[in-house]
């Protein structure tokens, strides 16, 4: 009986057996390339809101602390966004006839809220608490980034577990002292990881990895 | 019971009666290969499997595009959300915290303090005020599941005139016009019918009304209310008085016919003094004595030492014969002759309770006629019992009338024309009136019919008017408890539909319409505030604890008029029973009491605590009566008296009293919304103004028909191991733990491959005391508002797939006619050694650092290997999408707090963990550590008996660690070496000697007890 097929064959079966490996490698590594990329997590792309708040100019330019319109931040397992009387507080005296912010006056005339666009939106089977990482010194730029210099607010990091891990299991590369929690520019002074391994010691930081703390 | 074959009674009674058996269901006593599948395949067959009208071929086609697009799934990225912030902040409110409101539910008028748990302003969960006096922090099923019916979709929403939508104003001219048109008649043509009124302010209201237009009568009638204690104590006293019980007071109690652990107006107080009563630890090892009398098994005879099932006219009987023996002056008549049988046991009791002379109590129950309660109170009054275990009060409703003669009035009025204007204020007469009187007939000669009710019901389309009612949880109020303490009801939320207060609708015939039902009540409040407190202040107080202090009544002094009751109580004998015929007790559901929750899907599909039924009522007769009529449990038998017959499927329930049947009323309700309507079958139309609680000579015909009841009794069983244990106090004295050796050994801690894990931080854990358990089911219900459990349908419980995440096991043990019961809660026990662990292929259960046995819903695909390998059979399979996503109102009750899960997806109790991150948030912020208390899971918080402990095990100081230190301490199947956290305290009785000997003592102790250990 004579060949069908010419010995060179051998030579391509082989090859493609080892190379899909390759090619099954590449590819897992590309689907975790685009699960990880700005795509999929949203990570660095800014949102359009109904006005374009801007916390570079309130929070860079002004100076003006987080807790004054995040207020339960500290308390809850929310930080809160700010009521459309807290915006007019201030904007009923200046910039009050901004076209920009009539939105702002519109939601506070007819007393409709303002229906601003989730920018950092956790899946629905997490269970984040503000309180407890404020408390525990983890510092708003530590997760939201140099809030003060964005113009429009996007989301630092990806918000995907790993991401998460990486602070539950090494707190001590991540935390500072409590009274620099708000603090946009902080760097520490010392060794950072001999101070976060102090500080974890102060602040009883647990390790916290078992799946109940944030799912249930 | 559900196979179709004919009982074989002898056949029971002896594989009951094997010494040490428990047993839950008559199936699995008879071994048949129903029970053997149920006991080995955990849900029946086929239940697993797809066999819905959808085809194979079309799941096929399903199955091959859902496949195709599962690994898409991932890439998904996550839809846009929006974040609606207030315009102006609301006072008191952070988003991401509960606030809690003091308030009040009402049951047939009485109220139980509350606190309300809202989320930016939603009511989504109950729980008791612990400083209400007659919740201490409990609550009951109804309670539990009254938000469910407050964001109920089937809730009357608009105001109709003959099915109309009507504005308010409409209706206020309206009805002002036929008011008018009744000023000549002094308003001899209005009547108000209204449900047992103890509300202040309501009764304030009627009361001007009345004064207004004299000749115009107020009506209360209430199918379930306390009518016969009502009438009983006139009867006694001459005088309309209410009549409080001191447990803790008395040694030896004899409950006749009384359910006083799980239904009235103060059964959880009751529940709470009795448990603590019963309560066996750090070396105290006394008991009271409870005998009950009664001929269907209720919560109350299951926690009796001695139970005796009588017929319903026999009760009666027992009640004159015993009275007579404790020196009450009355003609026992034929009693003694016709409880011959009974001699010993009636004889025990009469000693006993003599023997504990001013320290005994006797207490008769709600459904017994007058008769019977004039002869419990001559009896506490001969025991010298007044004062020290009965305390009288006044009582709390503001106008006690006698309900039976207030309806027939009403419907002899109605007849004769003398109605012009009938104002129906919550009640739903047309269901609930005896049969009789023919309600819904006569009602239609009243010219002018109006209904105010929170859903629309069978009385709604014969009224002209029919007004939305504001629930409890959207209007003011006031109500008061058993004891008289008064709460102000106070609203969480601007009502969801136009509904108005029973307040406001008063007021709008009193002609003022546009009166708040806020300053209506705090008017009636205003001559209330004590002296030299400003009243703005005293109403905050009143408002914010819940309580109005000072209102709880004091003991008033009563006589007894012996000659009265006399010659009532012979007159009352009854007739003795004809053979062929059936007794027949009409009894309030212990789960959609008279019909107002029916539709609640939370309780229709709670089972039932002693027949496990969910979703339906049957005619409940014991097993000799079943044997003796050839019917057995699914046969629909036609029941006939007076005329009116009713049908309705059989169940055989051990415990009844022979040639007796026991029919829940408030199912086969006409209408009632998308829950409720059909579901069972409507036993009233055998109710009379004559027989208001039983119906003698009862015809009984087997129809060909069969009816499938969905019980849960033989769902998640463990087979006959020594689950749930009990002994005698007697033997807890000799061997305190006694319950240990009751089952094999738990092996060595170091039994193991690999080393043990230390818990160092929390170590939860649970500790269940089978003693204080009195099996009302409110952890059930709890546990389903805080969890988001679903309900799935009487199709689905049918096949096993009941999503309870804590069930309330009920067995019996001892003789079939005669059992004892026991309750076992049972949630997840989390065991350190997990074996529903190790065999998930997915990591989606898995072992938290504090011993939790954590189940990640993210990471479950559905291989229910872990379900598979539970011994404890905790674990709940979503099968379909059970959740509701679609109806809007339905996501309000959600709690925040707790995922809702999705279809394909495992579930199982958590030991509430979204309780115990935030109690360790909380102390984590605080920098301290938890202390003993502050969490409590949702099961231990409703608990009325304080039955389940949590905590932390590590620490040596808390109540759990303490408790899982105590001798009566044991471990279900801890021979597997799961080794549970969830641990039980052996129930204890404390029999009488003499009767022991006769009865067959407690199940310990007996010659076969080392044989039950092997197996």
């Amino acid at each position: 009986m004579p060949q069908i097929f010419h010995r060179s064959t051998n030579t391509l079966a082989r090859l493609s057996i080892f190379g899909a490996i390759f090619v099954i490698g590449l590819l897992s590594w590309v689907g975790a390339e685009i699960n990880r990329s700005s795509y999929v997590t949203q990570a660095r792309v800014a949102r359009r809101q109904p006005v374009p708040f801007s916390h570079r100019h309130h929070v860079g330019g002004i100076g003006i602390d987080c807790r004054y319109c995040h207020a339960s931040v500290e308390t809850s397992a929310v930080a809160g966004i700010p009521p459309t009387k807290t915006c007019m507080k201030c904007h009923s005296q200046i910039w009050a006839d901004s076209p920009t912010l009539e939105p702002v006056r519109e939601s506070f005339r007819s007393g409709k809220s303002l229906a601003w666009t989730r920018v950092h939106d956790l899946p629905d089977f997490v269970y984040f608490d503000h309180s407890i990482h404020v408390n525990k010194g983890v510092g708003c730029v530590t997760c939201h980034g140099r809030v003060d210099q964005m113009p429009l607010t996007w989301q630092e990091n990806s918000l995907q577990m790993e991401w998460c891990l990486n602070c539950h299991r090494h707190p001590e590369r991540y935390v500072r002292p409590r009274d620099k929690v708000f603090d946009m520019e902080w760097e520490p002074e010392e060794d950072p990881l001999a101070l976060g391994l102090r500080l974890v010691r102060d602040y009883r930081i647990q390790r916290l990895d078992s799946c109940s703390t944030c799912h249930r | 019971m559900s196979s179709s074959r004919p009982t074989d009674l002898t056949a029971l009674r002896a594989a009951a009666a094997e010494p040490g058996r428990a047993w839950r269901s008559l199936d699995e006593l008879a071994g048949g290969e129903e029970m053997r599948e149920l006991l080995e395949r955990e849900f029946p067959a086929a239940a697993a499997e797809w066999i819905d009208a959808v085809s194979r071929r079309r799941f096929l086609e399903l199955m091959g595009a859902s496949l195709a697009l599962a690994g898409l799934g991932g890439c998904t990225k996550q839809p846009e959300e929006k974040i609606v912030p207030y315009v102006q902040p609301a006072e008191d409110v952070v988003p991401g915290k509960p606030l809690f409101f003091a308030s009040a539910f009402t049951l047939s008028g009485v109220a139980t303090g509350v606190l309300v748990e809202s989320h930016m302003g939603r009511p989504t969960k109950i729980e008791g005020n612990p400083s209400h006096p007659s919740s201490l922090g409990g609550t009951d099923p109804f309670t539990q599941a009254s938000v469910l019916g407050f964001w109920d979709p089937d809730r009357a929403q608009t105001l109709t005139y003959l099915g109309r939508i009507r504005p308010w104003s409409a209706f206020v001219e309206s009805i002002g016009a036929s008011i008018a048109a009744q000023g000549a008649k002094r308003g001899g043509g209005l009547r108000v019918l209204t449900e047992t009124v103890t509300s202040p302010t309501l009764a304030r209201q009627l009361r001007e009304l009345l004064e207004k237009y004299p000749a115009a009568k107020w009506h209360q009638y209430e199918p379930a209310g306390q009518n016969g204690a009502r009438v009983g104590s006139r009867l006694a006293f001459g005088e309309f008085v209410d009549t409080q019980y001191r447990i803790p007071a008395a040694r030896v109690l004899l409950s006749i016919d009384a359910d006083f652990l799980a239904c009235g107006p103060a059964s959880l107080r009751y529940s709470r003094d009795f448990a603590a009563a019963r309560r066996v630890e750090a070396g105290r090892a006394e008991m009271n004595r409870l005998y009950v009398v009664e001929p269907s098994p209720t919560n109350t005879g299951a926690m009796a030492d001695h139970r005796l099932a009588l017929r319903p006219s026999e009760v009666e009987a027992f009640t004159r014969l015993l009275a007579s023996r404790l020196g009450v002056p009355i003609d026992a008549g034929d009693a003694a002759a016709r409880l011959k049988a009974h001699e010993r046991w009636i004889d025990v009791v009469t000693r006993d309770l003599q023997a504990s002379r001013g320290a005994s109590l006797v207490i008769a129950g709600e459904t017994q006629p007058p008769a019977v309660h004039a002869l419990a109170h001559a009896m506490n009054h001969y025991l010298e019992n007044v004062g020290r275990t009965v305390v009288h009060t006044e009582p709390i409703e503001a106008n006690p009338t006698d309900q039976l003669a207030s309806i027939a009035e009403l419907a002899g009025d109605m007849e004769a024309g003398r109605v012009d204007l009938l104002v129906i204020v919550g009640a739903n007469p047309v269901f609930h009136a005896p049969a009789d009187l023919e309600f819904a007939k006569r009602m239609q000669k009243v010219p002018v019919r109006v209904q105010l009710s929170l859903s629309d019901d069978e009385t709604t389309p014969l009224c002209h008017w029919h007004v939305p009612e504001a629930h409890p949880l959207e209007a003011w109020s006031d109500a008061r408890s058993f004891d008289g303490t008064a709460t102000v009801l106070q609203p969480l939320i601007a009502p969801l539909y136009e509904g108005k207060s029973a307040h406001e609708v008063i007021a709008a015939l009193a002609g003022d319409a546009r009166a708040s039902g806020y300053e209506l009540v705090r008017e009636t409040w205003r001559a209330q505030a004590p002296a030299g407190e400003e009243f703005d202040a005293f109403w905050r107080r009143s408002v914010h604890d819940g309580v109005v202090a000072g209102t709880a009544l004091g003991p008033k002094a009563v006589s007894l008029r012996s000659g009265e009751f006399h010659r009532y109580a012979a007159a009352a004998a009854p007739r003795a029973e004809s053979a062929g015929s059936l007794e027949v007790a009409l009894r309030t559901d212990p789960t959609i009491y008279d019909g107002r929750f029916a539709n609640n899907s939370w309780l229709q599909e709670l089972p039932k605590p002693i027949t496990q039924l969910t979703w339906d009522n049957a005619v409940l007769v014991g097993p000799e009566t079943a044997d003796r009529l050839g019917v057995t449990a699914g046969d629909v038998v036609e029941l006939r008296a007076g005329g009116r017959s009713v049908e309705g499927p059989v169940w055989v329930l051990p415990g009844q009293a022979a040639g007796s049947a026991t029919i829940h009323y408030g199912y086969g309700r006409r209408r009632s919304g998308r829950v409720g309507t059909g579901a069972g079958f409507d036993p009233l139309p055998l109710r009379t103004t004559q027989a208001q609680t039983f119906v003698s000579g009862v015809e009984v015909r087997k129809t060909e028909r069969r009816y499938e009841l969905a019980c849960a009794q033989g769902h998640w069983s463990m087979e006959g191991r020594p689950l749930a244990r009990s002994g005698t106090l007697g033997e807890f004295r000799e061997n305190p733990d006694f319950a240990k050796h009751q089952g094999p050994p738990a092996p060595d801690r170091d039994l193991t491959l690999y080393p043990n894990y230390e818990y160092r931080g929390y170590a939860w854990g649970m500790a269940i005391d089978l003693n204080a358990c009195v099996g009302c089911n409110a952890c059930v219900v709890a546990c389903q508002a805080e969890n988001n459990i679903p309900v799935v349908g009487k199709e689905q419980v049918l096949r096993g797939r009941e999503m309870h995440w804590i069930r309330l096991d009920r067995y019996f043990e001892g003789e079939l006619d005669r059992p004892r019961v026991l309750f076992q809660p049972v949630p997840c026990m989390h065991c350190e050694n997990a074996p529903c662990e190790p065999v998930c292929p997915v990591g989606a259960t898995v072992h938290s650092h504090e011993g939790l046995n954590d189940m990640v819903y993210n990471r479950c695909v559905g291989t229910r290997y872990c379900q598979n390998n539970c011994p404890y059979k905790v674990r709940r399979f979503n099968f379909l999408l059970y959740s509701d996503w679609t109806t809007d109102s339905v996501k309000g009750v959600r709690n925040p707090d707790v995922t809702v899960r999705s279809r394909g997806v495992m579930e199982k109790c958590t030991y509430c963990v979204q309780r115990i991150n935030a109690g360790k948030i909380q102390s984590e912020k605080e920098d301290r550590r938890v202390v003993d208390g502050e969490i409590r899971t949702a099961c231990q918080q409703a608990c009325p008996a304080d039955a389940i402990t949590f905590g932390d095990v590590n620490d040596r100081e808390s109540r759990v660690a303490q408790l899982k230190g105590d001798p009566r301490e044991y471990a279900i199947l801890a021979e597997l070496n799961t080794r549970p956290r969830t641990t039980y305290l052996a129930r204890l009785r404390n029999p009488h000697p003499e009767l022991a000997a006769i009865e067959g003592a407690g199940r310990t102790g007996e010659p076969a007890r080392g044989e039950r250990s092997r197996g």
